[in-house]
């Protein structure tokens, strides 16, 4: 593996071996010494053109307890205001000599751009690209899934799990990367949205639409329900708003109590975080038993540590 | 000299012998556990185990063995093919103020060993660590030695030393091949 | 005086065999020509020679953007691509919108010489889309604007369209509109649809298009005037004008080269080289574009040829300007995608990038004529033989964004004439002028 972009790229080999490496890195992190020797003498720098602490201190802990130098780089700039570019950014690394580069871009392809063009030796690890991908946050729901809802998860795929995914397909990154990793594991992906925050051209995707949580609920035996973070101002856009209000959403896509309770008593709660509670996801949903919220959390670093191992290891070798 | 260099009855004397040795060194089993390295030092540390217990019926061979895989902890991890992890099962006593036998199948430049020893250190804190392995080869390019050692092969860098066990090989025999 | 010139056995049209004598810039003699002593003999056997061809759709940058392009390297990228004329669009900077702005870039076209630059003025101040700007002036002027376009924004406002098409009527003039509906294309990046989906890129719907070139047609039908619709893209706009011409009305369409050859699926590389606007559509666009050129649905073939700076280009995705070059590998791209496949002759290809381009540019006086004794010597050979790969470095353009760059085109113009004066000369016929 030279970088990792997408996980359309992935095979179901790729995708497994992963995760089997992020679980020996999750055992690790059981012990009282949890820093390993592994990537000493590596860099690591964590290129961030778009605030997210959560994903950069996963990352950072995850480079850290495998022993690699991390080096932070926020760049400034967004769509509107054209800060440093991607070019000159890539060249300033390289000449930092950055072995790994995990890069948060708000464009989509950015993370493509950077592995392809030219201007970097070092591997490239999509922390989040646009709208387009994160496919470190999908791997780590098909972690803690696989982890909860397979018996003897080392080595296995997702055969048989039904995963629905609620709210803004259209602009997550998060459900684009989960629909193809998911589909690779073997498990059912539904897609549960609006029609207007369900992208046109989606009839490729390996996975059901419906409209409503309360459809896909009756229709679908659900192993693991998946609420994407709704952004507000997506609904108060005015004449370009994707729904009529807050309380429309609430009432149609949001987790409360009573949907939590006509789910199958197997099935877990899904956030990648940060929840507007009370709004995709009530607090008593967010905090029962079958919430795994917080353990999301943990396990995101243990399949970043896999992800860098995975993409350091080997790179002489491979070159 | 190439070929078998052992047989699958010699594999098992050795094996005999060495838990003689290991339960004879420590004044008795008490507080030995056994540590195999993958993937075929673990098998060893196992059937090792089964032997002491036939020697010392106090010792529980399940609880007293675990698995260390030292992938994490090498330092030639860069200049080869990506590896994959392997699991680390700490034996259910603990290692700490234990005896630790290291197992491994061929004991060669030390530097599994060495690495060996940095994951042992992250685990816990033993009384002492030992080595225990089936074929010394020779060529160190540490300053490590082994404490119980099957045969010493005498070979050439090039040649190559195969071991190959029942559990995963489907027969016990170490052979000696010339290298490429 | 200059020396008189023959092209010797050209393949007219692609039709007929025959030499051309060329004096003062005029052509004197057509067929079996006799040699004057001291003529040029271009030895054309193999060649095509086509009317110089007209763009209709070029952007030159200048004045405002020097560092992408100037009059003066865009001309000679148009002469090397073929081009005898090009209709620079207004979108400079300051805005062609005055009587000033478009003399001053028709003179410094004059002045280069190496092809004629016609100004389009804008349909309203500063491309604002909110008053007219003077049409009357500018057309009165001496650049002769008889094309008003705000390209590379859409006439949005349908009463300032409709004034704009009456308005024009004043001197036969015609309104050459951007199809771009504006609300539905906000932050728009690409073609909506299944690649954009999977980038997750925002889409920019056919449907952006087509309204506004459903509603101009019908606009046009009623005020009884001329609208020409730039770079058609989608299958549904080739409908719209298909069934607008059934009714009559007086709607002309281009195509562009890059929208015949390229679909959405060059987005995957997120090389922005390939953003432009319209977007690249699919496949079955580029089908039914082909189709339509073919049929004579679409009229003229135009290059839109976008100059950008590379720091425009060399950046992400969303970030990126839209726009391609285009004059010089229109010619190679069109015989790969219409002339090698069958759809289109080189006769077709001279009415599709010369004659009628110049009749709905009003400089069918002096451009897009016949190959014939008595006309202006506006001549472009095509060696539709000498197949050549595009590389960015080796273009006349001061910018460098061709989405061409590696890819081998089958043909090229090898030599341009302008009035008689060779403003393009092939290496491989630099002997003949020496
Ligand atoms: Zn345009």
């Amino acid at each position: 593996m030279r970088h990792l972009l997408s996980t359309k790229d992935l095979t179901k080999s790729d995708a497994i071996l992963i995760l089997d490496t992020a679980a020996q890195m999750a055992a690790t992190q059981e012990r009282e010494v949890r820093k390993l020797p592994t990537l000493r003498g590596k860099t690591v720098v964590n290129l961030f053109f778009e605030d997210s602490t959560r994903t950069r201190i996963s990352f950072e802990a995850a480079a850290k307890r495998l022993s690699a130098d991390v080096i932070n780089f926020s760049a400034k700039g967004s769509s509107v205001s054209k800060g440093e570019s991607l070019k000159d950014t890539a060249l300033t690394l390289q000449a930092m000599g950055a072995d790994a580069v995990v890069v948060r871009h708000w464009a989509s392809g950015a993370a493509y751009q950077l592995a392809h063009g030219g201007w970097l030796h070092g591997s490239v690890l999509n922390a989040g690209d646009g709208t387009h991908q994160h496919p470190t946050q999908s791997l780590l729901d098909a972690f803690t899934i696989r982890k909860h809802l397979v018996t003897s998860p080392l080595g296995a795929d997702l055969n048989g799990l039904t995963v629905a995914i609620v709210g803004d397909v259209l602009h997550s990154r998060v459900a684009r990367s989960n629909v193809h990793l998911l589909h690779t594991l073997g498990a059912k992906v539904v897609l549960v949205a609006p029609a207007t925050l369900v992208p046109v051209g989606i009839d490729p995707w390996p996975c059901d639409v419906v409209h409503t949580l309360d459809e896909a609920i009756e229709s679908y035996d659900i192993d693991a329900l998946m609420m994407l973070r709704v952004q507000r101002e997506r609904m108060t856009g005015g004449g370009s708003a994707f729904f009529p209000s807050p309380a429309e959403y609430t009432r149609i896509y949001g987790l409360d109590g009573d949907r939590l309770r006509r789910l199958p008593d197997h099935a877990i709660v899904m956030h990648p975080g940060p929840m507007n509670r009370g709004l995709e996801i009530s607090a008593e949903a967010a905090d029962s038993p079958r919430s795994v919220i917080v353990e999301q959390v943990a396990n995101g670093v243990a399949v970043r540590m896999a992800a860098l191992y995975l993409l350091l290891a080997g790179e002489e070798a491979a070159q | 000299m190439t070929g078998t260099i052992m047989g699958a009855a010699d594999v098992s004397r050795a094996l005999t012998r060495i838990a003689h040795e290991i339960v004879e060194r420590n004044d008795g089993a008490a507080d030995v556990v056994l540590m195999g390295i993958p993937s075929r030092g673990l098998p060893l540390a196992h059937r090792l185990a089964q032997r002491i217990a036939e020697i010392e019926p106090g010792f529980d061979a399940e609880a007293a063995t675990g698995a260390l895989d030292i992938t994490m902890y090498r330092d030639d991890l860069f200049k080869n093919p990506t590896r994959t992890i392997g699991t680390t099962t700490v034996p259910a006593v603990g290692i700490d103020d234990a005896v630790v036998v290291l197992v491994d199948d061929v004991f060669h430049t030390g530097r599994t060993i060495r690495a060996a020893l940095d994951a042992i250190r992250d685990l816990g804190r033993p009384r002492a660590v030992q080595l225990a392995t089936l074929v010394d080869r020779g060529h160190r390019e540490l300053p490590i030695r082994a404490d119980f050692v099957g045969k010493n092969i005498p070979t050439a860098r090039s040649e190559r030393v195969d071991v190959r066990v029942e559990e995963i090989d489907g027969e016990d025999a170490v052979v000696l091949r010339k290298g490429e | 005086m200059s020396r008189p010139i023959v092209i010797k056995n050209a393949s007219l049209y692609g039709d007929t065999t025959a030499s051309l004598l060329i004096e003062d810039g005029v052509i004197t003699a057509v067929g079996d020509v006799e040699t004057p002593d001291d003529a040029v003999v271009v030895e054309a056997d193999g060649l095509v020679a086509l009317p110089g061809l007209v763009d209709l759709h070029t952007h030159l940058r200048e004045p405002g953007r020097e560092d992408a392009e100037t009059i003066e390297t865009g001309s000679r990228a148009a002469a090397r691509g073929g081009w005898t004329a090009v209709h620079a669009m207004a979108n400079t900077n300051p805005v062609a919108d005055t009587a000033g702005v478009v003399e001053q870039v028709y003179s410094r076209g004059q002045e280069i010489g190496l092809c004629d630059v016609f100004p389009v003025g804008a349909v309203t101040v500063g491309l604002k889309g909110e008053h007219l700007s003077e049409m009357g002036a500018m057309a009165s002027s001496k650049a002769r604007v008889r094309l008003f376009s705000d390209d590379g924004v859409c006439v949005y406002d349908p009463v300032i369209m409709r004034r704009a098409l009456e308005y024009v009527k004043t001197f036969d003039g015609a309104v050459v509109q951007h199809a771009q509906d504006l609300r539905l294309t906000e932050g728009a990046q690409m073609h909506e649809g299944e690649v954009s989906a999977e980038l997750g890129l925002a889409g920019w719907p056919a449907v952006a298009e087509e309204s506004i070139v459903a509603r101009d047609a019908l606009l046009a039908e009623h005020v009884g005037s001329r609208v020409h619709v730039q770079h058609l893209s989608t299958a549904g706009s080739v409908e719209i004008v298909r069934w607008a011409k059934d009714r009559a009305i007086q709607v002309t369409a281009e195509a562009t080269p890059h929208h015949l050859l390229l679909t959405d699926e060059s987005a995957r590389t997120y090389d922005p080289l390939f953003k432009v606007n319209p977007p690249l559509r699919t496949q079955a666009d580029v089908d039914a574009l082909r189709q339509a050129v073919a049929d004579g649905t679409i009229d003229i073939i135009a290059t839109d040829h976008a100059p950008h700076a590379s720091e425009d280009k060399d950046c992400e995705w969303a970030s990126a300007s839209f726009g391609m070059l285009g004059l010089e590998t229109a010619l190679g791209v069109i015989q790969k995608v219409l002339v090698d496949t069958g759809a289109c002759t080189w006769r077709d290809v001279a009415r599709l990038m010369s004659e009628a381009p110049a009749r709905i540019g009003q400089v069918d006086d002096r451009h897009g004529r016949p190959l014939a004794e008595g006309e202006p010597a506006n001549i472009t050979l095509v060696d539709p033989n000498a197949a050549w790969t595009v590389e960015a470095d080796q273009l006349a353009s001061r910018a460098r964004n061709t989405p061409y760059g590696g890819i081998e085109l089958p043909g090229r113009a090898v030599a341009t004439f302008l009035r008689g004066v060779p403003t393009h000369v092939d290496p491989t016929l630099e002997g003949a002028f020496a």
